[in-house]
């Protein structure tokens, strides 16, 4: 291949690749600039102003919201974490059928759509005579990550050599302790993956929680959907602006901070 | 089904995060956000009396005028918006989630009435009712016929909101009737409700029906006005026409009365090279009342009479009124008013003058479910 | 015999959350009012406006998965020839809007899409006319592409990336060009990833309501609205219930291709 001929090709895959970046990043973009807009206008330059972001820290209705979704998400993924950690070392003991059965239904919240997930659960609260509100949010919410806590956890199990927890039994430990000195070091990556992708899971879920959320409750998503249906403030280009750069921040943290560390 | 791809990108995520060589720090982001769900902690805890669950139309109150109840009374309010009647119904209905007090219109409530879903007033523990002016207490008992379940909150009509200066640019006349909201002219500049009642009641009053009919044909018929008037418009929306107008984003739309002097205001805060004005149909349009109510399976029913007294009395209802600017039934207040606005036509129309103008009436499940289909077809035309 | 009972959490909680739920479904879709067995719930996906919903639905997210996919598979060969790794920077870039409230996301082509909106803007300052963007097909299908575009590039890419550099430089050493290893190297080992992505942007495309809401100015009834609106407006449980078994039914008709297609489970990350 000549010389030109790789570097139109270089080129047009640059070219390419910025393409679909700004398609990815215009709207983002545009919302950041959108709300230091003094003006309510999307078209008009009215000035610099942070009011509403002063508008936005000070609303009752979004800070309620946003202490919400995290707790739903943290408490929702922790609580998955604990009963899908359980879950798989129990299925992973089990015979193939039921074992098959078991994994079977796990998947079914994954893989259905949200909507039929969202008002199944709706009508079994209904059902059960359990009132709607912060609760059935999180039933909900832990009922569709214990899925993707044992996804992230089963193949890390199953990699974990038999022998050496046996081994550790032989020597004298008991399961407990056996399992949490020799199995769960091995796992643990599994756990805090599957942990990470729960909680990420929680936060970002509109559908479901609009079926079973109840009285005077709003996650972001619920809330932003009714903002938005009313009218967009400008306050709400604030709130995705600090969204974004919050989940920048912890991305970039997460992912490339550490990882120098152990270089060094 | 998206979930599945957060799977793989997390598996992705994962294997940086945990796999690359850094297991010794477990300090994963998970716990930093923990801690600060965990101060909000207190935000949810339920149960006690000390609480009023409101439900009422978005926009549809002064947030002031609930801080100055919480203070007066020590009771914490729970407030929720709904965008329809149609959509607070279900809600009420299934009781998976218990409200206090509602704010419904005239035909829900009588559905309610008729389904048995709200509990009688008790009127002791609303003396501020005689503040309430006669007249609407007696149009009241056109769905409430012994006025024992309702407080009426606010009235008005819905008309026409037009921008004189988009339909001078696109060379049409301000429209004066409902069949104007037909003119091919205005091709994408329409803004109806989104609320099968409201849309209906729009295509019956332009062919000369009662909005409340109950016929086959005429409704066959409003529903092919309606597929008809579609390409023309814009969108189907309800909270959002106010703010749609006021940023120009489209010549006509179809609007409850109240919002006018919010309307006018905001225009003329905004410095806009344009005006926005409100017509009344010549066919005749819906006169409705909203009411508050209270749900059989209320919780804190005193805590809702609380509430609703509180609303009666004429202070708050004439600061409750400055602010969402929707026409008070309440005498009282409306004797607080300036007389310029005791005055003002657009915000208080002379109700003799109303012609032709109806109140919604319940036309019981079956009609409903007969609108409802003519609706989704509509809709899906 | 204690490893059994740590089931015991797990399966009460499915049994509870998510197989009752399900029945509750099937028994309100396959009962009217009055809870008498019929099938009119699920027959009445045949009606006019049903139908109509059904077809468009399908339409639009068929439409969007195939732009995804022309769009995605390049930027997954891209990216994986260019070596990047698997946290690498621009790979990371571009999955970081997925990590953005999917709301948000919407909510930003709204601004941008709207009479007044930000495109219309640019528009009149080049002195062009102002295009009618929202509130049409074409609106829900870019709001489709833009939610759903990472969740197509991810699973190719992550099955491009397996594809070993010497089976590449196998083909072309024994003469075939660029574009015979892409037929018949690059597409047939990728397919995995394809169905895969195919079925994770197709399934929400085809449900969704939230998006056809805000940017189709409820001009558009996809069949995610009418099951929505079912529930929470025309308050027919029943209907509602039946249409959704009729839902899962084509869910599970794509997850039965893709079992198919994927019977390694390659196209996962696991």
């Amino acid at each position: 291949m000549s010389q030109l001929q790789r570097f139109l090709r270089r080129t047009w895959q640059d070219f390419y690749l910025v393409l679909i970046m700004v398609f990815l990043y215009a709207p983002i973009a545009t919302m950041m600039v959108l709300s230091f807009n003094s003006s309510k206008s999307r078209t008009q330059w009215g000035g610099f102003t942070l009011r509403w972001y002063t508008d936005m820290f000070a609303s009752r209705n979004i800070m309620a919201a946003l202490h919400n979704t995290l707790m739903i998400a943290f408490l929702s993924a922790l609580i998955a974490t604990i009963i899908g950690v359980a879950a798989c070392i129990a299925i992973n003991s089990m015979k193939a059928v039921p074992r098959a059965i078991v994994m079977g239904i796990t998947n079914i919240p994954m893989l259905n759509a949200d909507i039929v997930t969202g008002i199944s659960l709706m009508l079994a609260f209904i059902a059960f005579g359990i009132s709607l509100g912060f609760k059935t949010i999180l039933i909900a919410h832990i009922t569709f990550n214990i899925p993707y806590v044992i996804l992230s956890v089963m193949p890390k199990l199953k990699q974990t050599s038999r022998s050496t927890y046996e081994a550790a039994m032989d020597l004298g430990a008991g399961p407990v302790y056996a399992f949490f000195k020799v199995v769960f070091p091995d796992i643990l990556p599994g756990v805090l993956s599957g942990f990470l992708l729960a909680f990420t899971m929680s936060l970002d879920d509109f559908i479901i929680t609009h079926f079973t959320k109840g009285a005077g409750i709003n996650t972001l998503s619920t809330l932003i959907y009714s903002e938005v249906r009313r009218g967009i403030r400008p306050s709400m280009y604030a709130l995705s602006t600090v969204i974004f750069l919050a989940v920048l921040a912890l991305l970039i943290f997460t992912n490339f901070v550490p990882r120098r560390k152990p270089e060094k | 089904m998206k979930k599945n791809v957060f799977v793989l990108s997390l598996a992705m995520a994962a294997a940086v995060f945990w796999l690359s060589g850094c297991s010794g720090k477990a300090d994963n982001p998970g716990n930093s956000t923990g801690s600060e769900a965990n101060n909000a902690a207190s935000e949810n805890s339920a149960g006690s009396s000390n609480e009023l669950y409101v439900y009422n139309w978005g926009e549809y109150i002064d947030e002031d005028v609930i801080t100055q109840f919480e203070d007066e009374t020590g009771i914490r309010v729970i407030y929720d918006p709904f965008e329809t009647n149609e959509e607070m119904y279900p809600i009420i209905e299934a009781g998976a989630v218990t409200y206090d007090v509602v704010c419904p219109s005239d035909y829900m409530i009588q559905k309610m009435v008729e389904n048995d879903l709200l509990a009688e007033v008790n009127f002791d523990n609303v003396p501020n009712i005689d503040q309430i002016d006669p007249a609407y207490m007696e149009m009241s008992k056109a769905f409430d016929p012994e006025n024992k379940f309702s407080v009426p909150y606010c009235w008005g009509t819905v008309g026409i909101l037009y921008n004189t200066k988009r339909l001078e640019e696109l060379g049409v006349a301000p429209p004066t009737k409902w069949a104007d909201l037909w003119d091919e002219k205005l091709s994408g500049e329409i803004l109806m409700q989104d609320s099968v009642r409201d849309a209906f009641m729009v295509a019956l009053k332009k062919d000369g029906f009662s909005m409340n009919s109950t016929d086959e044909n005429e409704l066959q018929q409003a529903k092919q006005d309606l597929i008809d008037q579609k390409p023309l418009v814009q969108a189907y929306v309800i909270d959002q026409v106010r703010d749609k107008m006021i940023g120009g984003e489209a010549a006509v739309g179809v609007i409850y009365s109240g919002e006018m002097l919010y309307i006018q205001e905001e225009v003329a805060n905004l410095g806009l090279d344009y005006t926005l004005e409100y017509v009344l149909p010549e066919e005749g349009t819906n006169l409705w009342l909203d009411s508050w109510v209270i749900p059989k399976n209320a919780k804190n029913k005193e805590n809702a009479e609380k509430w609703i007294n509180f609303l009666c009395r004429p202070e708050i209802a004439k600061a409750n009124f400055e602010y969402i600017t929707y026409p008070t039934p309440n005498k009282g207040a409306f004797d607080l008013l300036d007389e310029d606005l005791q005055n003002n036509e657009s915000v208080f129309p002379d109700t003799d003058s109303l012609v032709n103008c109806e109140v919604f009436r319940y036309l019981g499940d079956d009609v409903d479910g007969i609108y409802n289909d003519l609706w989704k077809e509509v809709k899906s035309n | 015999m204690s490893k059994k009972l740590l089931a015991a959490p797990y399966l009460v909680w499915i049994a509870g959350f998510i197989i009752i739920p399900l029945a509750l479904i099937v028994y309100y879709g396959l009962t009217d009012r009055d809870g008498a067995f019929t099938l009119a719930n699920v027959v009445s996906i045949g009606t006019p406006e049903h139908r109509k919903a059904l077809w468009l639905s399908l339409w639009l997210s068929l439409l969007s998965t195939i732009v995804c996919l022309v769009l995605a598979y390049p930027l997954a060969m891209i990216l994986r020839n260019r070596g990047v790794g698997r946290g690498s920077f621009i790979v990371f870039i571009f999955i970081l809007p997925m990590w953005m409230n999917f709301l948000l996301r919407t909510m930003a082509w709204q601004t941008l899409l709207e009479k007044n909106g930000v495109i219309n803007g640019i528009l009149s300052l080049l002195h062009l006319p102002n295009q009618n963007l929202i509130n049409t097909a074409g609106a829900i299908i870019l709001g489709m592409v833009y939610n759903f575009l990472p969740f197509m590039v991810l699973p190719i890419y992550n099955v491009l990336c397996k594809i070993d550099d010497d089976t590449i430089n196998a083909a072309s050493d024994l003469g075939a060009n660029s574009i015979q290893t892409l037929l018949r190297i690059w597409f047939p080992l990728s397919v995995p990833g394809v169905i895969s992505g195919i079925t994770m942007v197709f399934v929400p495309a085809f449900t969704t309501f939230v998006i056809s809401n805000l940017l189709g100015g409820s001009k558009i009834l996809l069949i995610g609205n009418v099951i929505e609106q079912e529930f929470t407006r025309g308050s027919n449980w029943h209907l509602g219930s039946g249409l959704s078994l009729v839902l899962m039914v084509f869910i599970l008709l794509s997850m039965a291709v893709i079992a198919k297609y994927d019977k390694n489970g390659e196209g996962s990350a696991f």
